[in-house]
């Protein structure tokens, strides 16, 4: 009985042994050198694993992020300027603070704003509906609601709103992380920097459709017509595509663009109420900027409309064609 | 026993409500829209401008290359405009819009009914002239014949089939031309045959359609080469793949084109097509359109200007009904939903189909119950509800992996699943998917 448990310790125990050195031996042959920052960098990171930064998860981009000499190429929206930093101190190197970004929704093509003409009825999938048709409304350029951002959105910053049929982004919540502008089959979405006071202007539209056929499709459509164009001193302002565009780096939130558009197609968010002037009406105030110009530099304007056609006209869009009728109106 | 595909497939109850109406040619409408790309492949370059005067069968968009097709005019009168139009697809397309004024032909096209048999043209000049004529397959995917005609060198085509299957429920349009313009058809075969230079033409007609077998098996008497089979009733005997398996036995490798097998698969309308192309001269400006519905009260077979607008199709088989749910163009099967119903009917329109309102929509999609009903009906030999599930879960490799790029969209997976789960969506969006991938990795 003895023996029976001295040789089974004997044999058991030699076999441990034996393996333990090859185990060991070959552990030395295989070794993997990890950078042991890696694990550093990675826990400073926010562990969401969103892919907002462009790699698949949050230990990638540690990796990508001690692989670099230079951070400034690499963000986490997630995490934003902290997170950096402490990326940036756990590798000894420095990074400059970026503009905290928000996703903003380039449709306001509510219910009462565009007039539904047929009606979807299939998978309530965004992009099925949009290599479907057009959208349930005359214009194919806007919100299909279907609310494919919402479930693409991994920090609840986004609901779809019951009564407009629009997305809406929470921008506390919202992380820029880009997932609602990779999942939008229409383009509507957009990370811009949230600036001073969260406060921002854009053009809340993205038809290219001629003026015409625009308006009619939705009250509050971009027609084209170039006033804020002609109203900004900044130069923010670019027209093509049958649309306006305002760069949010070039807009110093006058607000003067906002007054001008006859269709309120342009947005101000975060503002303070006006003050309303009973007797003067809404948009005198841009009548006197536009006085104010001289002729070069509506001249000036002039050219960079035409340029912009130009380059709007080379451009591979589906709707070049259109911008062979004038932007005016 | 019928000759028929082996691999799944279901049989849709036929509701054939337009059969044996005569072709009716609709008077012609006061303005056509014309879309610039009317075909599978390269968009054309439009030549007319506003104000132009154009006559019936001018050319006003040439091909944008090889895999592309010519547009010609369906009518006679004054370019309207140029501009983007809804169209079937749902979205704006370039389209020409004319504004119709009197019936004047090109002098070239002989307007006679008389029937041409000779084949004065070499095999060379045949496919340059049915390039010309922008001649596309009429089935419905609107591919342009020219380039099936084109053999590369290397291959041997020993078969030439004609589809004359029409396996979608509903539509008659085929059936019709089979019944009126039988001498036609068979002189446009042998001028296909003559162009892929095959001694050996199949004519595959479904048995529902006892008198087109009859009529045609008679005919072909006259025309040596051409062999009329009929076929078991079963969906979708129409798609190539299916046909080729179907009557003589050759399976087309995935990814593979029917070339791979000796094949050469055209329409029996495309055939019409291009006897009047070679024969007359005429290029491909009308065709034949079934409008039909339980709930219409005329159910017919117009031969329709391309252009016109499908109100017209409808007011003219007795105006939309009042309980009308959705109007699609195609069949019940493989055709779109329309989003409106002034859209332009194009060479691909085969019908316009009425459903009531209570047939017309979706059940609710409710959870797989794993019942393998869709596995069965596969033509392809698929596993719809894997593709469906791997889809939505955006794993595209996956779905790649599975073959979905071999799916042809027949709708039979969808059709029979008893939980309605919308599997051909999501599987026409995992394509899409995987085509963008495949696409991106090609460029690298």
């Amino acid at each position: 009985m003895n023996d029976v448990i001295l040789y089974t310790i004997i044999t058991l125990g030699g076999i441990g042994a034996v393996s333990a050195v090859i185990l060991y031996f070959v552990a030395q042959k295989f070794k993997v050198f990890e950078d042991p920052r890696i694990d550093e960098v990675e826990e400073a990171l926010p562990s969401a694993n969103c892919g907002g930064c462009g790699y698949p998860g949050c230990r990638n981009f540690a990796e990508a992020c001690v692989k670099t000499d230079d951070l400034g190429s690499l963000f986490c929206p997630v995490g934003g300027n902290e997170t950096m930093a402490a990326v940036a101190s756990a590798l000894g190197q420095t990074v400059e603070a970026k503009e905290p970004q928000v996703a903003v929704l380039l449709c306001n093509g509510s219910s009462a704003n565009r007039k539904r003409t047929s009606e979807f009825d299939s998978a309530a999938n965004c992009t099925i509906a949009a290599s479907t048709y057009g959208g349930d409304t005359d214009c194919t350029h806007g919100c299909l609601g279907l609310g494919e951002c919402v479930d693409a959105c991994g920090f609840d910053a986004m609901y779809m709103d019951p009564e407009t049929g629009l997305p809406v982004v929470i921008e506390d919540m919202c992380t820029a992380c880009g997932a609602c502008v990779a999942a939008c089959p229409k383009d509507l979405f957009q990370l811009r920097d949230k600036g001073k006071k969260s406060k921002r202007i854009f053009v809340s539209c993205m038809n290219t459709d001629k003026g015409a056929p625009a308006k009619k499709a939705c009250d509050v459509a971009c027609i084209g017509c170039s006033k804020c164009f002609n109203v900004c001193k900044f130069d923010a302002i670019t027209m093509g595509n049958n649309k306006a565009y305002i760069d949010y780096e070039a807009c110093k939130l006058c607000r003067a663009c906002v007054a001008v558009c006859p269709t309120g197609a342009i947005h101000e968010i975060n503002f303070p109420a006006r003050r309303v002037k009973p007797t003067v009406e809404g948009d005198a105030p841009a009548k006197k900027v536009v006085a104010k110009k001289t002729t070069s530099e509506i001249e000036a304007k002039v050219n960079i409309v035409e340029k912009a056609k130009e380059v709007a006209k080379e451009a591979p869009q589906k709707n070049k064609n259109n911008n062979e009728d004038k932007a005016t109106e | 026993m019928l000759k028929t595909f082996p691999v799944g497939g279901v049989h849709p109850p036929e509701n054939k409500f337009s059969v044996g109406k005569q072709i009716e040619t609709l008077p012609l409408p006061k303005t056509v829209t014309i879309p610039a790309g009317q075909h599978i492949g390269a968009p054309t370059q439009v030549l007319v401008k506003r104000g132009d005067e154009v006559k019936v069968g001018q050319l006003i968009a040439k091909a944008g290359g090889f895999v592309s097709a010519n547009i010609h005019s369906s009518v006679s009168g004054k370019v309207k405009k140029i501009d983007q139009v809804f169209d079937s697809s749902g979205y704006r397309k370039m389209s020409v819009l004319i504004d119709v004024d009197g019936d004047d032909w090109l002098e070239d096209i002989d307007k006679s009914d008389e029937l041409k048999k000779e084949i004065a043209l070499s095999k060379e000049e045949i496919v340059k002239k049915v390039s010309e004529m922008g001649i596309v397959g009429l089935g419905g995917a609107t591919f342009p014949t020219h380039v099936k005609l084109s053999i590369p060198d290397g291959k041997k085509v020993e078969h030439l089939i004609i589809n004359a299957v029409e396996c979608e429920p509903y539509l008659t349009a085929d059936h019709q031309l089979m019944m009126e313009k039988g001498e036609e058809i068979m002189v446009g075969v042998s001028i296909l045959m003559k162009a892929i230079d095959v001694s050996k033409a199949i004519i595959g007609i479904e048995n529902n359609k006892p008198d087109a077998i009859e009529h045609l098996t008679k005919l072909s008497a006259n025309y040596p080469g051409i062999q009329v089979e009929a076929l078991k009733v079963q969906y979708p005997q129409g798609g190539e793949k299916q046909l080729i398996k179907a009557l003589i036995n050759r399976e087309v490798p995935s990814g593979g084109l029917p070339l791979d097998v000796g094949c050469v698969v055209q329409n029996v309308g495309t055939a019409f097509a291009v006897y009047e192309a070679i024969q007359k001269n005429k290029p491909l400006f009308e065709r034949v359109v079934s409008v039909t519905g339980k709930n219409v009260s005329k159910p017919s077979n117009f031969m329709v200007r391309v252009g016109t607008s499908t109100d017209i199709l409808i007011e003219a088989a007795g105006g939309l009904p009042s309980d009308a749910g959705k109007v699609v163009s195609g069949g019940p099967m493989m055709g779109k939903a329309l989003s409106r119903t002034d859209v332009p009917i194009t060479k691909g329109s085969s019908g316009v189909l009425i459903f009531k309102d209570e047939e017309s929509k979706r059940e609710k999609m409710n959870p797989c119950i794993r019942c393998a009903k869709c596995v069965t009906v596969c033509p392809m030999g698929l596993e719809p509800y894997l593709l469906m599930t791997v889809t939505q879960s955006a794993d595209y490799e996956r779905v790649e992996k599975e073959r979905v790029l071999d799916c042809i969209e027949c709708g039979s997976c969808s059709y029979t699943c008893p939980s309605t789960r919308p599997l051909l969506d999501y599987i026409r969006l995992g394509k899409g998917a995987v085509n963008k991938i495949i696409r991106s990795r090609n460029q690298k």
